[in-house]
């Protein structure tokens, strides 16, 4: 007798496990199934990877029934100041007291452990890892996807959350908009002598970003930020291959003095950006959410933001569904799910890809021009009001679970 | 826009039909069927759309009529069902998760035997019978619908009736129908046949009723109609419910 279930989520990541979760609380059955081992995801040092959680994101959390156990772990964003380089002129997006932070900036261990309990604790989760999926299949009545152990699971809705690459997604045919920045991120925790004072830091090259994000100090008392470092994809492999020291070297010549003395807390990895985009994230029986449905720069910490939204639209979608007694995998179901979301997130990955092709290009005219746009929008109430909401997450048309 | 071909004749060979009776050869016509019925795309598909809008008037009227907590997933539990003219099973599969014992009937043999090869595959116990509502002994039912049906019937009368005979006491009823407006036929027969949203022939305009002459019939019947709900569509919002009663509306009715 096999176990049918709702859902048979393909990716049990950040945004597959919210999923899980805030469909459970809606009584919504499901199949989670990841490749990597749990253990070694949440392993001490596995990444320096981390995260800005949006004011509507740390909603989502709150509906799952996250919040006590992150609440101690989130580092609130008072404000972010943008320089283009280390020049004169710096925007900054600083909320008055009464509107609340910008967001908070979460290690992604500490995100994925606070997950991790909660989903071993959710009895309607059925989570299968570390496991890879051998094949996936869609058929007319449900869902089905057999492990490389010979276990077949099946549901009713299958959900691709495998992150960029998604086979659930290729194999569904999706034709994707994507193109490379032909840059990687590199990526580290950050020791430094001064306080951060809650800032995040995004000082523009020609080469890319290189972002500051502010983290709660250390256990015993050390400043602590997030480094995302862009370079071109040439110069990667040069700085991968420079020793800590080196590497601290440089990256102080891209900060100076701002945080003061530096040292790196935990291993550096690196990853490729690319900027992707299907206007189709729906097919028969399928949904994607999350980055298997856009990638993007993580210029503006708005991925997995984006991708939470996935997550509560999906959600509240499926749950008119179970109150009206449709079939999950029901078209018009999943057409609404796929409308809802189609204008956001081009409207954010837009916004993130300008923002990037701006800073991007090289030369002092280049750079004057930015500046010049930088104090506009410093002097523009409005406008700095609308990246503000941008970067809360909280403009356009929020899911329920996403609301106060 | 069609859930039935129901027309009024008499000695129409009646009898369950379960996917498990059909036999293999015959099986597999009706699977055809009911694959195109259930296709979202294919000759249904304004059905397919019209489903998340009546579903969502239902909903509101059993919770209604019955006090249902708004979130319960079953609030059909317990209770039975009948859908006169149920097509391929588009309104019975949902009536069944929402927890109704639920019994459907269509003129048609074929749709019938489609419906019951649907449920099969997707698992459900529901009851589909061919035939006319009017000559069949099924008992009383808690909630009966008949959605899309009166307006290709030519005897109206004798319908409601035959409809108000199926329910129980304190049970529930909820029709939907095209209005006979100018609207209507510019918009149901006009273009949406005409470009073949719908499939052509489907409506006659004069055999369409308004919500005053239903009010009539089901008063005659001895039940009390509700406030209809028209069922608008806009380029934007799709299908909706919405207070413009031209195009096509549905209401709730009960016994006195």
């Amino acid at each position: 007798m096999t176990d049918k279930r709702d859902l048979l989520i393909l990716g049990g990541g950040l945004v597959g496990m919210t999923l899980a979760l805030a469909a459970a609380k809606k009584g919504l059955s499901s199949h989670l199934v990841d490749r990597a081992d749990p253990a070694s995801l949440t392993a001490d040092g596995f990444d320096g990877r981390a995260s800005a959680i949006s004011t509507a994101s740390w909603r989502l959390f709150r509906h799952v029934g996250l919040e006590e156990t992150l609440e101690p772990h989130g580092c609130d964003i008072a404000a972010i100041a943008v320089l283009d380089q280390m020049k004169r002129g710096r925007l900054d997006f600083r909320p008055e007291p009464h509107e609340g932070t910008l967001g908070r900036m979460f290690a992604n261990r500490q995100l994925r452990l606070a997950l991790h309990e909660a989903a071993k604790k959710e009895p309607l989760i059925s989570w299968h890892a570390p496991v890879e999926v051998l094949s996936r299949d869609r058929s007319e009545f449900g869902v089905s996807a057999t492990l490389g152990d010979g276990t077949v699971l099946e549901a009713a809705l299958m959900i691709g959350a495998e992150g960029r690459g998604s086979p659930s997604r290729e194999e569904a045919g999706f034709k994707m908009a994507s193109w490379d920045y032909s840059h990687r991120a590199m990526i580290t925790g950050l020791d430094h002598s001064k306080s951060h004072e809650n800032i995040a830091w995004e000082i523009f090259y020609p080469d890319g970003p290189f972002a500051l994000l502010p983290m709660l100090d250390g256990p015993d008392g050390q400043h602590r930020s997030a480094l995302v470092w862009t370079v071109d994809e040439k110069d990667a492999a040069g700085v991968l291959k420079l020793s800590d020291r080196a590497f601290l070297a440089e990256v102080h010549k891209r900060m100076g003095d701002l945080l003061g003395e530096l040292t790196l807390n935990s291993s550096r990895s690196s990853y490729p950006l690319s900027f992707q985009h299907t206007a189709k994230i729906v097919e028969h029986r399928l949904a994607l959410v999350g980055d298997s449905a856009h990638g993007m720069h993580p210029i503006a910490g708005q991925g997995l933001n984006l991708g939470l939204r996935d997550v509560g639209a999906l959600v509240e979608v499926l749950d008119e569904a179970l109150r009206l007694g449709l079939d999950l995998g029901d078209a018009q179901v999943l057409a609404k799910y796929e409308k809802w979301r189609a204008l956001d997130s081009l409207m954010v990955m837009g916004a993130t890809d300008s923002l990037t092709r701006i800073f991007g290009i090289p030369g002092k005219t280049a750079s004057a021009v930015r500046r010049l746009g930088m104090a506009g929008i410093q002097r523009t109430s409005w406008l700095k009001a609308f990246f503000m909401n941008e970067a809360r997450g909280v403009s356009g048309d929020l899911p329920e679970l996403l609301k106060a | 826009m069609s859930d039935a071909t129901t027309q009024p004749r008499s000695n129409t060979s009646a009898g369950t039909i379960s996917g498990a009776t059909i036999r293999a050869d015959e099986a597999a016509h009706f699977g055809k069927l009911a694959k195109d019925w259930w296709d979202p795309k294919g000759s249904s598909a304004m059905l397919h759309r019209l489903n998340p809008v009546r579903l969502q008037f239902l909903r509101e009227a059993i919770d209604l009529h019955w006090a249902c907590d708004i979130e319960a997933r079953r609030p059909l539990a317990g209770k039975s069902a009948l859908d006169v003219g149920c097509g391929a099973g588009l309104l019975c599969e949902p009536l069944a998760r929402l927890g109704a014992d639920v019994t459907g009937v269509d003129a048609a043999p074929e749709n019938a035997a489609a419906a019951a090869v649907h449920a099969e595959g997707a698992g459900f116990d529901i009851r589909y019978i061919a035939g006319e509502v009017g000559a069949l002994d099924l008992g009383t039912f808690d909630l009966v619908t008949a959605m899309e049906v009166i307006e290709h019937v030519a005897d109206k009368r004798a319908f409601v009736a035959a409809l108000a005979a199926r329910l129980a006491p304190g049970g529930l009823m909820v029709l939907s129908t095209p209005n006979r407006t100018p609207q209507s036929r510019l918009l149901m027969i006009g273009a949406a046949e005409g470009v073949g949203l719908i499939p052509r022939g489907t409506h006659h305009w004069d055999d369409f009723i308004t919500p005053e002459e239903l009010d009539a019939l089901l008063d005659e019947a001895g039940l009390d109609m509700g406030e209809p709900r028209g069922i608008g569509f806009s380029p934007a919002k799709g299908l909706h419910l919405s207070d413009n009663l031209a195009l096509n509306y549905i209401v709730t009715a009960r016994a006195r």
